[in-house]
């Protein structure tokens, strides 16, 4: 399955704004870091994707452009 | 004295312990060594297409086709690196220790046919610099082969690096060759698109490029003449835990532990479990002792050899307090950077340790497994994937134990020393090579 949502896991430092946004395929583990579930996006989740890209303080968070 | 059709042992021909093998000795074993040159226009090198028909896996722990990572550098535009990674971070493996100490020829052969082939001009030895001997040994290795630097041929560097767990982890070792700190990096990129000063890079364990330099000269028909049709050739394999001889053994693709472990002269007490790979490998009962040890056999078991280490322990250890303090020493050799590493592997770590303590300890030990699942793959390298493996096969064996512990606190053998090596090598130098019978 693709995966258009990438986490760089090294810069990731867990504010976890990504899971308050885009609920629908991303959750917080244990700790506070987030967990992306797999799956094409619709074009109804791709705006929830972009907003969470664009609010990760970290820049960890990249939405795969070329898909 | 050439090695005859199917002589064996093939790798460890002619090892004398103690000894670096001069290349004049090690000409006169294996004869000289001809590779056709590099034709940037013609596509893939006979010598790649060769090593694909052997079937070789890398032997440094993943099991990779070789050929297809070869192929992969040679692919780039730029012009490649050839790194032979003899790092062996793995506490329990000590075989490219011994090649790069007893027998570098054979490993710099399989480099330079490498380097020639994809036509790179550089070769770098990693290896790590603190470990007694290694370095002169590789530098008087180098210093040796006059044709080096010389037209068609590769330059070939020592790099002597800092050790540890993760110093042979592939995007950590380009790191270090790179002047940085030993870390993961994100991939991609990977080290085969950019690695060592931005160029394409070919990182292959020592064990691998000493295969190669059998093969340019004998070939892929030949390399299958030892080992099963799922394990072809030979490989080598550190043994040790409860048998009388803790040692490297070269043995035909495709044996079994009990002949590992008959090689090494037996056991020194009964059989309580096996540890295959390493301490990213997995955890195994007794009965797997007539397992073939190939990567298919393995893999339907979910296990695999790793970098060819078999661990037996003994009856009068404890799993659970090994397996804790394994865990811990995982736990401080991680990178530290990714949060599902420091946090999950270092709860994973501290319920464990939990384990040797007094009372009732279920309530961490519950959740034990769930966050070995939930590391899983979330990490930059696969550090904690391999601890997850590690602490999961030892839960399903050594299931009684591990419930014991969490209802009780600890045994009478967590209180005796540990058994698994943390950092140090299990193999002493004296004993260090064996030869073994083909199986």
């Amino acid at each position: 399955m693709s995966q258009p949502l990438r986490l760089d896991p090294i810069a990731c430092t867990g504010h976890g704004l990504c899971a308050e946004l885009f609920p629908e395929r991303i959750w917080l583990d244990d700790w506070g870091y987030p967990v992306i579930e797999a799956g094409e996006l619709t074009p109804e989740l791709d705006e929830h994707a972009r907003r969470a890209e664009a609010s990760c303080p970290a820049l960890a968070l990249r939405l795969q452009r070329d898909r | 004295m050439m090695l005859a059709a199917q002589q064996f042992p093939r790798l460890l021909a002619g090892l004398t312990p103690g000894a670096t093998m001069s290349f004049a000795n090690h000409t006169l074993i294996h004869g000289s060594m001809d590779v056709p040159e590099f034709q940037p226009a013609t596509g893939q090198h006979p010598l790649i297409l060769e090593i694909e028909r052997a079937g070789v896996r890398g032997y440094g722990g993943s099991s990779f086709p070789t050929a297809t990572k070869i192929a992969a550098v040679a692919a780039q535009k730029a012009q490649p690196l050839v790194v032979i990674n003899a790092m062996e971070g793995e506490s329990l493996s000590d075989k490219d220790m011994l090649l790069m100490r007893h027998l570098p020829h054979l490993v710099l052969d399989g480099a330079i046919a490498i380097a020639i082939a994809i036509g790179s001009d550089r070769v770098l030895v990693a290896f790590d610099g603190a470990a007694g001997g290694l370095r002169r040994a590789v530098e008087r290795a180098i210093s040796e082969r006059p044709e080096l630097g010389t037209r068609g041929f590769p330059r070939i560097v020592a790099a002597p690096l800092a050790g540890g767990y993760l110093a042979g982890q592939e995007t950590a070792l380009v790191a270090a060759l790179n002047g940085k700190a030993a870390k993961p990096t994100l991939t991609p990129p990977y080290p085969f698109e950019r690695g060592v000063n931005r160029r394409p890079t070919l990182i292959s364990n020592g064990e691998t490029f000493a295969q190669i330099a059998l093969i340019v000269r004998h070939g892929a028909t030949w390399f299958q003449g030892l080992g099963s049709a799922r394990a072809p050739g030979t490989r080598l394999v550190t043994v040790s835990g409860a048998v009388a001889r803790a040692r490297v053994v070269e043995v035909a693709g495709g044996t079994t532990v009990r002949r590992l472990l008959d090689a090494s002269g037996g056991m020194t007490e009964s059989l309580q479990g096996l540890l295959l790979g390493g301490y990213a490998g997995s955890w195994l009962p007794p009965e797997a002792i007539d397992l073939p040890l190939d990567h298919e056999s393995l893999g339907q078991r979910g296990v695999s050899l790793g970098p060819g280490i078999v661990f037996a322990l003994g009856a009068s250890a404890c799993p659970v307090a090994e397996v804790a303090a394994v865990t811990e020493w995982l736990r401080h050799e991680s990178a530290g950077q990714c949060g599902v590493c420091v946090n999950g592997l270092g709860a994973i770590s501290d319920a464990l340790l939990e384990l040797r303590g007094d009372g009732d300890r279920s309530g961490a030990y519950g959740q034990i497994e769930r966050w070995c699942g939930l590391v899983t793959g979330r990490g930059a390298c696969a550090l904690p994937d391999g601890a997850a493996s590690f602490v999961t096969s030892a839960m399903r064996t050594f299931k009684a134990k591990f419930e014991d512990h969490a209802r009780r606190g600890h045994c009478d053998a967590c209180l005796e020393p540990r058994v698994l090596p943390l950092g140090d090598k299990p193999v002493r130098p004296r004993q260090q090579a064996r030869k073994l019978v083909a199986a």
